[in-house]
């Protein structure tokens, strides 16, 4: 039995189940709304498998999921040497998103990398702490930051809201995911020029690990 | 086996007159990210301890015995210790995680030149007889160059920011060799945060002085590009490095600094014959040494002990007061092996 990892929640969830509907393989919740159990009809051997979007790519590095629906961020978020343990099947068109770096409209001075590095170095200088970045992507963010060369900065965590942190005075800057930028701006954040962290879509991906011959399913999906 | 060569080592350096010291395998995470940034985080294992807060399986003693000596005071003071330490790997999955590092640390204000040469050359004694190649470097010759450069302190404490992070000083070196390229203002917005509005325009101010700012001078920006190329046997080295101090006498007093390093090394009984300098030795590790630096590898390409020069630490750790350092670690797993080829 091939066990496909698919979203639990949302719009993700909805737009996985008309993405798999048009090539012929229907998935649905079995029973009521609120119930975690899938059902997949158009296909032989295949078990849906509802699961959060941020624990798919661990299930697929454990080989406990063979296919999964999640989006490129969480996949390379979550796992060291991602390419060993996952690959993708075929980006799926929606979910599109960015992982940008942020800093508030009114640093005025502040457009680029170069500028929030400088800025980190004073900020350190004059508060003493190292200046935040809220974020829930700590290793994308950090990778980002060291290999352009950014110090004296440190990350915080968090894990929803983000935009409000700024105002809320407990980080000076943001690392997160957007698709319009509307509500960064509502927030009054302005994305750096050169802060794209990372392109994300809805993707299916196939584990490394599971012995699983999952060729079949993958012929009707691409 | 690696405790029969823990203890061998150990014995050399308590046989120079070093007291033998311990450290806490747990250490506070706030004092390691503060001086080594954040970085630190995906290099070390990080865990949290319910009433002290998030700490840190220590990835070396430096911070701890540096410390330790601060905390007692006694000057001259020499050190050694021996225990595992913790690197996480993010993606060399071939590098050990958990290792043994014996050390030797020596705090002392006298007589920079003759202390190096004498932690230098113990490591050596210990060394050499296993076929380690020694290699050195001195990260305060790029730090004269860069204070020789005709340019503005700003600029200079940001390239000294970043010398040890080869990529972005090519960056900014880059940049500051150009005409400041003029940014359109972008589209303000209502203050918020903690960096307030004198922050913002007082920097806005600082960019436009900038802007007026004539760029390294080419002459200079090669200077610093052969200064970091110099690289070969010692005593050539030091030749072509006096060759330019002559047209960059920033470099002198530097230059001087190696020259004495190297007559205390021959002092010592070290075979200078053996020693290979690069001026850019040191420049991507751990963010501390900032003089002296050296390293000895095994034919097979591992660095099996490295060192040098810290003071720039012992001042972050002392809040202002600083303590002359130098000192480096050997790992025993990797003699043992040596010692085993060799015998």
């Amino acid at each position: 039995m091939i066990k496909l990892g698919v979203p639990s929640k949302g719009r993700l969830m909805g737009d996985t189940f008309s993405w798999f509907g048009k090539r012929g393989i229907t998935l649905s919740k079995a029973g009521s709304d609120r119930e975690y159990v899938g059902k997949v009809d158009g296909i032989e051997g295949v078990e849906l498998v509802l699961l959060s979007a941020g624990e798919i790519p661990r299930e697929l590095a454990a080989g406990r999921i063979h296919l999964g629906v999640t989006g490129t961020d969480m996949v390379h978020e979550k796992l060291s040497l991602w390419d060993r343990h996952v690959a993708p099947v075929v980006e799926m068109g929606f979910g599109n998103a960015d992982l940008i770096l942020a800093v508030p409209a009114c640093w005025t001075d502040v457009t680029t990398l170069h500028d929030l590095d400088a800025v980190a170095a004073r900020f350190r200088r004059d508060h003493g702490y190292r200046l935040r970045i809220a974020t829930k992507y700590h290793r994308l963010t950090r990778g980002f930051l060291r290999d352009f060369g950014v110090a004296d900065y440190q990350l915080v965590d968090s894990q929803g809201a983000t935009e409000g942190v700024v105002k809320n005075e407990t980080a000076e800057a943001i690392a997160d995911i957007t698709s319009t930028g509307s509500t960064l701006r509502a927030n009054h954040l302005r994305i750096l020029e050169d802060g794209l962290i990372l392109q994300s879509q809805a993707t299916v991906w196939r584990s490394l690990a599971a012995d699983v011959d999952v060729s079949e399913v993958v012929d009707r999906l691409v | 086996m690696t405790q029969v060569e823990t203890d061998r080592i150990l014995a050399v350096f308590l046989a120079t007159g070093a007291e033998r010291v311990q450290a806490d395998i747990l250490q506070p995470a706030e004092v390691l990210l503060d001086l080594y940034g954040e970085d630190i985080r995906s290099r070390a294992y990080v865990t949290h301890d319910p009433l002290r807060g998030e700490m840190m399986l220590r990835p070396d003693f430096t911070v701890p015995v540096v410390q330790r000596h601060m905390a007692e005071n006694a000057e001259p003071a020499m050190y050694t210790y021996a225990g595992p330490v913790f690197r996480a790997q993010q993606e060399d999955t071939g590098r050990p995680t958990e290792y043994n590092q014996v050390g030797f640390e020596v705090f002392d204000r006298a007589d920079p030149a003759g202390v190096e040469a004498r932690v230098f050359a113990v490591f050596h004694g210990i060394l050499a007889p296993l076929g380690c190649r020694a290699s050195m470097g001195d990260i305060g010759l790029l730090m004269a160059a860069i204070d020789g450069l005709s340019t503005t302190d700003a600029r200079k404490a940001a390239l000294k920011r970043h010398v040890w992070r080869p990529h972005r000083f090519a960056d900014l070196l880059k940049r500051f060799a150009a005409p400041v390229r003029q940014v359109a203002k972008p589209l303000g917005g209502p203050h918020i945060g903690v960096r307030s509005g004198s922050d913002v325009s007082a920097r806005h101010q600082m960019l436009e002085d900038e802007a007026k700012l004539n760029p390294i001078a080419k002459g200079e920006i090669e200077l610093l590009e052969n200064l970091l190329a110099v690289q070969g046997p010692l005593e050539d080295a030091l030749a072509d490095l006096g060759l330019m101090a002559n047209d960059f006498p920033a470099l002198d007093s530097a230059v001087q600094r190696l020259a004495d390093r190297v007559a205390a090394l021959d002092a010592a009984g070290v075979p200078l014959a053996d020693l290979d300098f690069a001026a850019g030795y040191g420049l991507t590790s751990m963010e501390y040494y900032d003089g002296f630096v050296f390293g000895f590898s095994s034919a097979g390409g591992d660095t099996v002990a490295s060192g040098g020069r810290y003071d720039a630490l012992t001042r972050v750790l002392g809040q202002g007061r600083d303590v002359p350092a130098v000192g480096g670690v050997i790992r025993p797993e990797l003699t043992a092996q040596l010692a085993g080829d060799v015998a």
